[in-house]
């Protein structure tokens, strides 16, 4: 094993804190040699600053607020701008709407809400200390630099802490006989590097609480990926780190989920030109991207995005994605009211009486809908109707927006508890180790009594399970164009595009009429003129 | 009844007319599988193939309308009342019976009343309608720019240009039975290939 590749293993460890079992497999393992291979090797961006050479960092730190405030004397603005980031604040708003989205205010079908769970889940918040409602996002030394700039890959997070680091050896997970050593954040403050691939995937790889669950375009593989999984980050290849495309500036990391660039058009952008989004495949390629001798593919460009053939398939890995979270499955115990946890042939979790039943897909096919950047959600305390499949997130768009184009999107589905009164889904507390905590004491009356007040909203005390979807779109993992759709894939009656509306598509579509006359008008002439000759010959061998 | 033979189809005629016909099996081949009936090239390549044909056989169309024009053959598609009924008639009763055909070919009149509304229906009706929505269809990128988006939808489009090869289809099969009624069954056809006709 290299140093360098030792050191994205390493770091990976960090998100071992979602994945308890994992965390042995991605034990870190912090090597002076590894550090180096970051600072200086040829895969990093050479900084002009050394931090281990600075005064501020010779430091004995106890805690991350320490680290943060040596920080900030230097860079004496990082804190305001990361406090305008959604890395900060969870939070974001609909310009149309006006609606607060963001991780804090939305419901998913996954762990479904970080209200009254925050000290399980700011493991992935960029800052220290939220804990509960009352936490202070003015607070600039409460601002977690080194989760994205750590460069030793030691730096660990582990849920039940609020977002701080591990500042003493302790068990984990707990009476697993495995621990997770203290960080030395001496050590992490002087190896300061730009955010790579561990960095990000630390969080963005193990959403929902597994390698892999949440995105499905998105997993470890990404860590070290062939030409096969991902044209760009290709490590043999154009090795793209994620702030490639995901330019930042004043740490406001470019692209997102909340609002996606869609449907861009016109030439590709040149740099410096601010109004470009830097996340899209055309900021680099345009949107006439195929050369002129498959310049029919270039027509498609005002219909489909390109991510519907670059990305045929997503989690083309033994990862997986995560495609149904049954949570109606939770407290169901075995025979001794003991719990029970299960996994899938492929080693992936698939059901556990604390969080219930899930289903794992590797190779997906996506979903295709027409999309144009907008996606509504269903934020804490809406209503729903429990009659119908509740849409968690839906893509908006249609095929006469000209803004719209025809997406590969991972559709989640998921069984998750409402209130049948009140009409609301239900906020649930369920990490912890107190009484209340479902994953605790495997009791749901008790868990949403909880999580309701956390979130100041009215619970009636009668629960059920509905139906729930959630919609994403998928833009990573982009294969190379040997691996593109072909035309036949969506060129056909049961193509991947069977069923979006809207769009004519020679092959899928046609008018049955006319191809029922059509045919029928040849049939009768072929039938016509062979009756025509056939009397002729009859004809001419009576008179002959 | 003497036989006699005369020159009708002169040499770029006889190789418009079975590099047209090659072109046009062909393209109802590949377009009739781009439009989804069956699978036989594959659907790409049937688009590839569809279109390089379309290309040639426009190529083949300019030198043909200049050769029309140029030496005065255009003529020949000028429609006429005269002898249609009694064409008709041949067809559907004197043939069976072995009447004389009513129409004698010569060179300055080849084509038969029934033929010249024929070909001029594929030359001003089929052909026009399948060019103008295969035109349309092949530059369907280039619509936004032309202005002509909110006019047109590829759907029907589509429909025309597959009512049109329908159409096409019908007299192609029309078209390849009649040749088998003239003074033999061969001799329409021997005149194509070699440009001289016997009649009667």
């Amino acid at each position: 094993m290299t140093p360098t590749s030792r050191t994205i293993k390493a770091s990976l460890g960090v998100a071992a804190m979602l994945v308890a079992f994992n965390a042995s497999a991605l034990q870190a393992k912090p090597d002076a040699a590894a550090t180096q291979a970051v600072n200086g090797g040829k895969n990093a961006h050479a900084s002009t600053a050394d931090h281990s050479k600075f005064k501020e960092l010779q430091k004995n730190f106890k805690t991350g607020p320490e680290v943060t405030e040596a920080c900030l004397l230097c860079h004496t603005e990082a804190a305001k701008q990361v406090q305008h980031t959604k890395h900060w604040t969870w939070q974001s708003l609909d310009p149309k709407t006006g609606q607060l989205r963001g991780k804090k205010n939305i419901i998913n079908n996954y762990c479904t809400s970080v209200v009254s769970n925050e000290k399980d889940c700011m493991a992935c918040h960029a800052g220290y200390g939220w804990k509960d409602q009352s936490f202070d996002f003015s607070v600039e030394k409460n601002v977690d630099c080194l989760i994205c700039h750590d460069s030793t890959g030691t730096y660990r997070k582990l849920p039940g802490y609020a977002g701080h680091p591990v500042y003493k050896r302790v068990e984990f997970p707990h009476g697993s006989g495995r621990f997770v050593e203290a960080v030395d954040l001496k050590k992490v403050a002087q190896s300061i590097a730009m955010p790579s691939r561990s960095n990000c995937g630390s969080c963005h790889f193990f959403g929902g609480g597994a390698n892999g669950a949440k995105h499905g375009d998105m997993d470890s593989s990404l860590q070290h990926p062939g030409k096969y999984l991902d044209v760009h980050m290709n490590e043999q290849g154009l090795n793209f780190s994620c702030t490639t495309c995901h330019a930042t500036s004043s740490h406001q990391v470019s692209g997102s989920r909340y609002n996606v660039a869609a449907a861009v058009t016109g030439k590709a952008a040149i740099r410096g030109n601010v109004d470009s989004t830097p996340s899209s495949c055309q900021s680099c390629h345009g949107n006439k991207p195929h050369s002129e001798k498959m310049s029919r593919l270039n027509q498609h460009t005002d219909k489909i995005a390109c991510q519907t053939c670059h990305i045929p398939e997503y989690a083309r890995n033994d990862i997986g994605t995560e495609l149904s979270w049954d949570w109606s499955k939770a407290t169901i115990m075995d025979e001794n009211g003991k719990r029970i946890v299960r996994k899938d042939s492929a080693g992936r979790r698939a059901f556990d009486s604390q969080k219930g039943e899930w289903k794992w897909e590797s190779h997906v096919i996506p979903e295709y809908r027409w999309f144009n950047g907008e996606s509504t959600y269903k934020v804490i305390g809406d209503k729903i109707d429990p009659t119908q499949t509740v849409p968690l997130s839906v893509v908006g768009g249609s095929p006469d927006d000209p803004g719209s184009r025809i997406w590969p999107t991972k559709v989640h589905r998921g069984k998750q508890p409402y209130d049948t009164v009140n009409l609301t889904l239900t906020v649930q507390h369920t990490g912890g180790e107190d009484d209340t905590a479902l994953w605790h004491n495997y009791d749901w009356q008790k868990a949403i009594g909880t999580g309701m007040k956390a979130a100041g909203l009215p619970y009636s005390g009668q629960y059920d399970f509905v139906d729930t979807e959630l919609t994403w779109p998928i833009t990573h993992m982009v294969a190379p164009k040997e691996d593109a759709l072909t035309c036949v894939q969506c060129h056909s009656k049961n193509g991947r595009l069977k069923g979006v509306p809207g769009i004519y598509m020679p092959s899928r579509d046609g008018n049955q009429w006319l191809d029922m006359i059509g045919w029928t008008v040849a049939l009768l002439t072929l039938l016509g003129v062979l009756a025509h000759g056939a009397i002729r010959i009859l004809t001419s061998k009576k008179e002959g | 009844m003497t036989v006699e033979r005369i020159y009708v189809f002169k040499r770029f005629e006889r190789f418009w007319h079975w590099s047209q016909a090659m072109l046009i099996i062909f393209m109802l081949i590949t377009g009739f599988e781009v439009h989804g009936s069956y699978h036989l090239l594959g659907f790409a390549s049937a688009v590839e193939l569809h279109t390089i044909a379309a290309w040639t056989l426009v190529s083949l169309w300019v030198f043909a309308i200049f050769w029309h024009f140029t030496t005065g053959e255009w003529m020949q598609y000028i429609p006429t009342t005269e002898k249609v009924v009694a064409m008709i008639k041949f067809y559907s009763v004197g043939i069976f019976q072995g009447a004389p055909h009513p129409f004698r070919a010569t060179t300055l009149k080849k084509h038969n009343p029934l033929q010249r509304l024929a070909y001029l229906g594929v030359l001003l009706f089929i052909g026009p309608l399948i060019w103008f929505t295969g035109w349309f269809y092949l530059f369907y990128g280039s619509w936004r720019e032309w202005g002509v988006e909110s006019l047109l939808s590829l759907e029907w489009v589509a429909f025309f240009h597959t009512a049109a090869a329908f159409m096409m289809l019908a007299f192609l099969i029309a078209h390849v039975y009649l040749t088998t009624t003239g003074h033999t069954p061969t001799s329409h056809i021997k005149a194509m290939i070699t440009g001289w006709e016997e009649v009667d």
